[in-house]
């Protein structure tokens, strides 16, 4: 039961479970916890062997982590979740009208719906994008669209995660590691395969080749290498697709086109999924220290020969400020009201705003315009007085750095504990493909958990942990 | 499907390391075997780690030889490179850099073998464990051999394992033959004694040829049978010939899969039907010494033609 004010994703508000985890309480309730131990346990060992690790930035000492895996599913109605891939369906196609007209006509800004500041002073707007089409249109081809719950029926969008959005890998491992430890849960629930998302992904990357490619496109998958925190993702995703894993020291320009070094020459390459951010992904046009990239690529893509996924520039999309436009953006290209939520956001670059925030701090939670990974964030409620005034003496000094919002009651979902079920707050993030063909929504997504009573900060890099997510058939 | 030439580079020292990783150990175990089969110095270390190929280095490290800073230096040291952990932990590297061309069972194959190795070696190991880690190291180079052998596909990826496997493996004859016969024999005083007995099971002892060389030649050792059976017995799998014979397949089956002969071919072709087509005799009356360091050249410069012909790095 719950009889906190927090809502609850099993049991609401009251004492009996809400009807989509009517079956996992059953389970539950007849289930030895010294067995249900061991098989967490097991899961880990899974886990350890599949190499599903991960590195920290900037913490070499720590070697290869785990993110902590929680036995028990987070499940989410057919009902809910036909409402919310709705939601999330409008929500990128607006994403990337937004973008094609801020690398075209502007037409928003002429609107006045968006001031032009916000995008004229704005790190993430790429003005070597300006005025270049994208092979089939399409400028985020993956998304990971990260949702809260705050009641039976408030989701709100968190952030658009258009760059180089991860953890899909952890949403189709943390399946395989149920369905293989506990497959009698699965015989009497009717929950809806994500095993197919590797296949919809290189669908939807060859739909969005460009026309030479004449519908056998190439597809490779660009890592910045094996010692990035997310390579496991990038292997595991190129495994699935049956397409090759680059580096850029595997790539050159060749002919005017990409093309990556076979054992026999230099082969062309129609379609990268690139998962190397913007900055490093070309030493001529952009950052000239990088190695992980690939000289003259932008000049490739600006002429047509390749199709990069996502787009470059298309950052300027999920920034922390354009957020805050969302409701607007949604409005302007689609004609229809949004139908997720954004959380109320103030720009601490407007000074009416900045006064609020500072006012406010303890019930605030503050985000760097540009961070990500729950770095450099502060949780006001559970911040100590010395951290609420060093980040008050940083808000002054760079306000446009920031944006603050209210702190929400994320819902809680149980997670096993020695103690029984307790419940932990999460968020979701589901994974979108966009081509030419249209949208595609995973039914499913990564939950991730934090494991530590109370907290709020699911991030992995965090301690946080994550959970198989279960959208069942109607 | 295309193979890149990273991946085939990746492949080919993946295989090369795991190969390493049980002639180590094959190394430790016959080194160990000596010290306890004879009241011995620590001689017999210095030439286990000449045959290992790590003497020089051991050295610079400890200065002196002894058994347990031997043992430790060839089966845990991270600052030995040939260490069992080290050549375990980068096999298991370059098995991430190109996890997308193995199947799924060698991937695990080899990330539990360092997963285990690396559990089982974390302190240093006492005269009691020896045996039980020696076997583990053993058994995992065999799990991943099976699942390689049992689940890849036979094609240029599969190919590029195998070069690398038994480049290695020559390469290891050679040196082993070279360092006991050289170092170990260097009058011929000692021909036919008990302690030239024991110096030849040795060397047979740590390629698993005992029992085969028994069968072949009779219980008597000698070294002119011992060295014929090394590098010319086809049936031996880990004899010079057998290795080079298997290179030549492996070369072969490229150049049919991609229709193009290389240099490499001639490198190969060269090594099976001239190096090793000399008779047992010739060569130890040219020198065996001089045989086996012209073969370790041989070897060194196949590698990197292969490297070159199949562009590993550019």
């Amino acid at each position: 039961m719950n009889d906190s004010a927090i809502f609850d994703e099993m049991w609401g508000h009251g004492e009996t479970p809400r009807a989509p985890y009517a079956d996992i309480d059953g389970w539950f309730n007849q289930e030895d916890p010294a067995r249900l131990r061991r098989k967490a346990r097991e899961a880990e060992a899974l886990f350890r062997l599949t190499g599903i690790t991960f590195n920290v930035y900037g913490d070499k000492a720590a070697g290869e982590r785990l993110i902590p895996f929680d036995i028990v599913p987070r499940v989410i109605a057919g009902r809910e979740w036909e409402r919310l891939s709705r939601g999330i369906e409008q929500r990128v196609r607006a994403i990337n009208a937004f973008l094609h007209d801020i690398y075209h006509r502007q037409e928003i800004l002429r609107a006045g719906r968006v001031p032009v500041e916000a995008i004229a002073r704005n790190a993430a707007f790429l003005p070597e994008m300006i005025g270049v089409d994208p092979p089939g249109g399409v400028y985020t081809h993956i998304v990971g669209t990260d949702l809260v719950r705050t009641g039976e029926d408030e989701f709100y969008v968190l952030e658009d995660n258009a760059r180089t959005p991860s953890g899909v890998s952890y949403m189709l491992e943390n399946r395989e590691t149920m369905l293989a430890m506990f497959p009698e849960l699965f015989m009497k629930t009717r929950v809806r395969q994500v095993s197919s998302y590797p296949a919809m992904l290189h669908r939807s990357l060859c739909a969005s080749a460009p026309t030479h490619a004449n519908g056998k496109p190439v597809v490779a998958v660009l890592t910045p290498g094996s010692y990035n925190s997310a390579y496991y993702e990038h292997s595991f995703l190129a495994d699935k697709m049956g397409v090759q894993l680059v580096e850029g020291h595997d790539l050159r320009v060749v002919d005017g086109r990409v093309a990556m070094r076979t054992t026999q020459g230099y082969q062309p390459i129609d379609v990268l999924y690139r998962r190397v951010d913007d900055d490093w992904i070309d030493p001529l046009n952009f950052n000239p220290d990088s190695a992980l990239g690939v000289p003259g690529i932008m000049d490739v893509y600006r002429a047509g020969g390749l199709t990069l996924a996502n787009a470059p520039g298309t950052g300027i999309a999920d920034d922390k400020a354009i957020y805050s436009y969302m409701p607007e953006i949604v409005e302007f290209y689609t004609g229809e009201k949004a139908i997720l939520k954004n959380v109320p956001t103030w720009r601490c670059a407007e000074r009416e705003a900045l006064a609020y925030v500072l006012d406010n701090l303890p019930e605030l939670v503050v985000k760097e315009v540009h961070g990500s990974g729950g770095y450099g964030m502060l949780i006001g409620p559970t911040a100590s007085k010395k951290e609420l005034a060093a980040f008050r003496q940083k808000l002054k000094a760079r306000p446009g750095n920031y944006i603050a919002q209210p702190t929400l009651s994320l819902s809680t979902v149980p997670i096993f504990t020695r103690a029984g079920l307790a419940p932990r707050h999460v968020d979701l993030r589901p994974f979108v493909l966009v081509s030419p063909e249209g949208v595609t929504i995973t039914p499913g997504g990564l939950t991730r958990v934090a494991l530590k009573k109370g907290s709020l900060v699911v991030n992995s890099s965090q301690g946080g942990g994550t959970k198989d997510t279960w959208v069942l058939e109607e | 499907m295309t193979t890149l030439g990273k991946t085939a580079g990746g492949l080919y020292w993946m295989f090369r390391y795991l190969e390493r990783s049980e002639n180590t150990a094959r190394m430790v175990d016959v080194g160990q075997r000596i010290a306890l089969t004879r009241s011995s110095d620590d001689d017999e270390w210095a030439s286990v780690l000449q045959a290992a190929g790590t003497y020089e280095g051991y050295l610079a490290k400890h200065g002196e030889v002894t058994r347990d800073h031997a043992i430790d230096w060839m089966l845990r040291d991270a600052d030995n490179p040939s260490s069992v952990l080290s050549v375990v932990s980068t096999a298991r590297d370059n098995a991430r850099v190109v996890r997308t061309a193995l199947t799924r069972e060698v991937w695990e194959a080899v990330n539990e073998a360092y997963i285990t190795l690396k559990g089982a070696m974390a302190r240093r190991i006492g005269d009691r464990e020896l045996q039980d880690v020696l076997r583990l190291v053993r058994q995992r180079a065999a799990f991943v051999r099976g699942a390689t052998h049992g689940t890849m596909l036979r094609n240029d990826v599969y190919d590029f394992c195998r070069l690398g496997m038994f480049t290695e493996r020559a390469d290891c004859t050679a040196r082993i033959l070279d360092v006991k016969y050289f170092v170990l024999l260097p009058a011929a005083a000692a021909v036919g004694s008990r302690l030239d007995d024991i110096q030849w099971e040795t060397i047979l002892r740590s390629v698993s040829g005992v029992g085969a060389y028994r069968m072949r030649f009779g219980q008597q050792l000698r070294p002119r049978e011992v060295a014929d059976f090394l590098i010319h017995d086809r049936t031996m799998p880990r004899s010079l010939a057998f290795c080079a014979r298997k290179l030549r397949e492996n070369l072969d089956y490229l150049a049919e899969d991609y229709g193009a002969r290389m240099h490499s071919h001639e490198v190969v072709a060269d090594m099976n039907d001239k190096k090793l087509a000399q008779p047992i005799d010739e060569i130890f009356q040219s020198g065996l010494h001089e045989f086996l360091v012209d073969f370790q050249g041989c070897i060194a410069s196949l590698s990197s033609q292969i490297e070159i012909d199949y562009r590993f790095y550019r």
